[in-house]
């Protein structure tokens, strides 16, 4: 059994300008020790996803549904009194902006020794060996009596590792990092990373690390789950995800990112558009506006994460046909922009003649990008 | 004269990558904050030394790079470079005028030719001026394009360069995306056709998707029009990605500058090996074989850096001497211009930096 279970979990808001699908059916499971990496972009529903294990996302305007499994337990029926029970003690969270996260007026070990105090029964000066042990295992010099400084009088790395320190206190079974690194410089992420890396290796921890950085899953998780639009659209193994992509959207992340083991002049493929509004999600495959290798009938039929034949473990939910994608994949990465690849591969339907293909036909960044924003606009000038 | 400069003018490899004649030259430049003490009458007792001493060519048509922590330095550099801010000490040439002491009416003509891209999209623009008042400030602050209509037509103009629809003249910047507003701020920034445009982390507010557009319209632009770019960012791939040379600064010092390809390739002072060292490579096979070289600790403060080199104090490599002479800015292996007595070898290099292995599997 897995020690955390997501089946078909839904978070909707209801809004003043309509109903939010943050989070529109996602199923995942992490084991112990593994680390799962979610990646996407902002407003692709990674967050809310993870909130709502902790519980955080209940409130008036949310409509959870589905399930989540922790330890066999089912948490979204869950009362509150038992959940905060779970929450710092088996599930702890760290946060993306250590400044936010911790109380101001506080000093730091004093923030720590209540984390531990509240979910083991021992006596204030056990809880403060505890967290001067846990400040001095994250790295803090000389934790007895930096324990005794305020959240201010720490850099952002401290703070980032007083934050870690404070999660692991208990010895969680699992840690939900969200963008744990995404406020610090490079070298300070090294250190975090690291850290990470031990303390899980250490404790047999289950992690879940969710950014947008591909950098930093690559280096830290075992398996990814793609994330758009408050779905997953793949799931496989790291290797698998950087070696062979199966979804659109993941190949046009790989390829907007620039590599530091490519060639410097290699040009850049931005995904044409913008993340489509959680509100009006746009029918069919949610990535059809953006997606260069669109068919009319991805524009009605909603697709559902499948397994790619012969690689069970490896699920996508994309409405090309495997050997499509697979042939397409290949010239991508020789190079091929998507159009020249979308002609060269998929010619019974080239004839069709998509408007994301006509759009992409330019080959000009300036042109492709006046799309930006008004997807379904440039879908309609391409028409014209 | 320092060595980064005199370097960069015989056109040793120091300098690839541009057009052979400098269009800034920027010469010991200091920008020290004082820091004060006491309400009515205050004391100086001291002063964060922001940029403390620095010196560098920027090429005509290249783009330079400028990297490293915050705190060190680049940001305060990127507005010294355009006078929003008086330097302490030092010199600034533009096309062989002072700008560093310049003012009044000779500073505005001076600053026709060199505008800025902000990091923030959603702070760097007015809420409540149109998008077309926004990117036709220029022409009313120098007052050029006067006449009924042209202004207008001009600014429409600006707007399709930058893949902005010109029938949103009248919207205004809430009514855009982040990626759209930053293209408003490249319309703004090129709008008085500027010789030099210094970006300040222009892609570190977007999406990874937009961000890609972004640095492909700002390198079309730079080819379209042969502009000169100051490009600062603290991801390093991006950096790598658009700029001919790169330097990298270390407590309000250059510590190295190179041209990209040997700077990712053989960095030489251990601090630039870190760098490299610690970019997250998205490419798992690579991560895994990496040492990682993590730096212990944090930066120091800037107010009381330390001696000598000033990396010494989290340096795997630092010996005593380090402690006790400044290193200067010389040539070392290579061709990079680094500031270091114990540079870093080609092997020590392989081992902790992917980039280096990468070029190495390529070649």
């Amino acid at each position: 059994m897995s020690l955390l279970e997501i089946t078909d979990l839904k978070v909707h808001f209801e809004t003043d300008d309509g109903l939010v699908r943050a989070v529109d059916g996602i199923s995942y499971t992490v084991d112990r020790g593994q680390t799962l990496g979610i990646v996407g972009e902002s407003g692709s529903g990674k967050s809310v996803s993870s909130l709502t294990v902790m519980g955080l996302s209940r409130s008036r305007n949310a409509h959870i549904s589905g399930s989540i499994k922790f330890d066999g337990k089912e948490l979204l029926s869950a009362s509150d009194d038992d959940l905060r029970e779970i929450r710092g003690d088996d599930i702890a969270m760290i946060f993306q902006d250590p400044l936010s996260s911790l109380h101001p007026f506080y000093k730091v070990g004093a923030q720590i020794v209540e984390a531990i105090q509240t979910h083991r029964d021992v006596s204030k000066s056990q809880a403060r060996d505890r967290a001067v042990e846990m400040l001095g295992l994250v790295g803090i010099p000389e934790p007895r009596k930096r324990a005794d400084a305020y959240p201010h009088e720490f850099s952002g790395g401290m703070r980032q590792r007083a934050m870690i320190a404070m999660a692991l206190a208990n010895d969680p079974k699992l840690l939900i990092a969200d963008e744990p690194t995404t406020a610090l410089d490079v070298t300070v992420q090294a250190q975090i990373l690291e850290l990470i890396e031990r303390l899980q290796s250490e404790f047999d921890t289950a992690v879940v690390v969710i950014t947008h950085d591909l950098g930093v899953v690559a280096e830290m998780a075992d398996e990814i789950a793609v994330m758009y639009a408050g779905r997953i659209v793949e799931h496989a193994d790291t290797d698998t995800i950087f070696a062979a992509p199966e979804h659109p959207y993941t190949w046009g992340l790989l390829s907007s990112i620039p590599r530091l083991d490519s060639p410097r002049d290699e040009e850049l493929v931005p995904i044409a558009g913008r993340p489509p509004s959680l509100i009006n999600l746009p029918g069919g495959c949610s990535f059809h506006p953006r997606c260069p290798y669109v068919k009319p009938a991805h524009m009605t039929t909603d697709p559902l994460l499948e397994p790619v034949p012969d690689t069970p473990r490896h699920r996508v939910a994309c409405l090309l046909n495997a050997d499509t994608r697979k042939q397409l994949w290949r010239e991508l990465r020789e190079g091929t922009a998507p159009v020249d690849a979308r002609a060269r591969v998929m010619k019974d339907v080239a004839a069709e003649g998509s408007a994301v293909q006509a759009a992409g036909d330019t080959g000009s960044t300036l042109t492709q990008a006046s799309g930006e924003g008004r997807p379904a606009a440039a879908t309609e000038e391409a028409g014209t | 004269m320092s060595y980064a400069a005199s370097a960069a003018e015989s056109g040793s490899p120091a300098a690839a990558g541009g057009g052979g004649e400098p269009l800034m030259e920027v010469r010991d430049l200091v920008k020290h904050f004082p820091l004060t003490s006491g309400i009515i009458f205050q004391r100086k007792i001291g002063a964060v030394q922001a940029v403390d001493g620095i010196s560098f060519d920027v090429m005509r048509g290249e783009t330079l790079g400028l990297v490293g922590e915050s705190g060190c330095g680049k940001s305060t550099t990127a507005r010294l470079l355009l006078r929003l801010m008086e330097p302490t000490s030092g010199s600034i040439r533009f096309e062989g005028q002072e700008i560093a002491t310049a003012s009044g009416g000779r500073l505005k003509r001076l600053r026709q030719d060199m505008q800025m891209i902000f990091q923030d999209p959603y702070s760097s623009l007015n809420p409540r001026k149109t998008v077309g008042t926004i990117i036709s400030e220029p022409f009313a602050i120098q007052g050029l394009h006067t006449a009924e209509g042209e202004r207008k037509k001009t600014v429409q103009e600006l707007m399709d360069l930058v893949g902005l629809n010109p029938e949103h003249y009248n919207r205004y910047p809430h009514e855009f995306s982040g990626g759209q507003r930053q293209r408003i701020g490249v319309a703004r920034a090129l709008a008085l056709k500027p010789k030099i445009i210094i970006a300040d982390e222009p892609v570190s507010a977007l999406d990874v998707s937009i961000q890609a557009q972004i640095l492909n319209l700002l390198r079309d632009l730079q080819r379209e029009f042969g502009l000169t770019l100051v490009f600062i960012a603290h991801d390093l791939s991006v950096v790598r990605h658009m700029c001919d040379r790169v330097a990298v600064m270390y407590l309000g010092r250059i510590v190295e500058v190179a041209s990209s390809d040997q700077l990712y390739a053989h960095p030489r002072m251990p601090y630039t090996g870190a760098l490299m060292s610690a970019v997250p490579v998205a490419d798992p096979r690579l991560a895994a074989g990496k040492k990682r070289q993590t730096l212990a600790g944090d930066v120091p403060s800037p107010t009381n850096p330390p001696q000598a080199c000033r990396f010494h104090t989290r340096c795997w490599k630092a010996q005593e001497i380090c402690q006790t002479d400044d290193p200067p800015l010389e040539v070392k292996e290579g061709g990079n211009v680094a500031a270091c007595h114990f540079p870093l070898t080609d092997a020590e290099v392989a081992e902790r930096v992917p980039t280096a292995r990468a070029q190495h599997r390529q070649g």
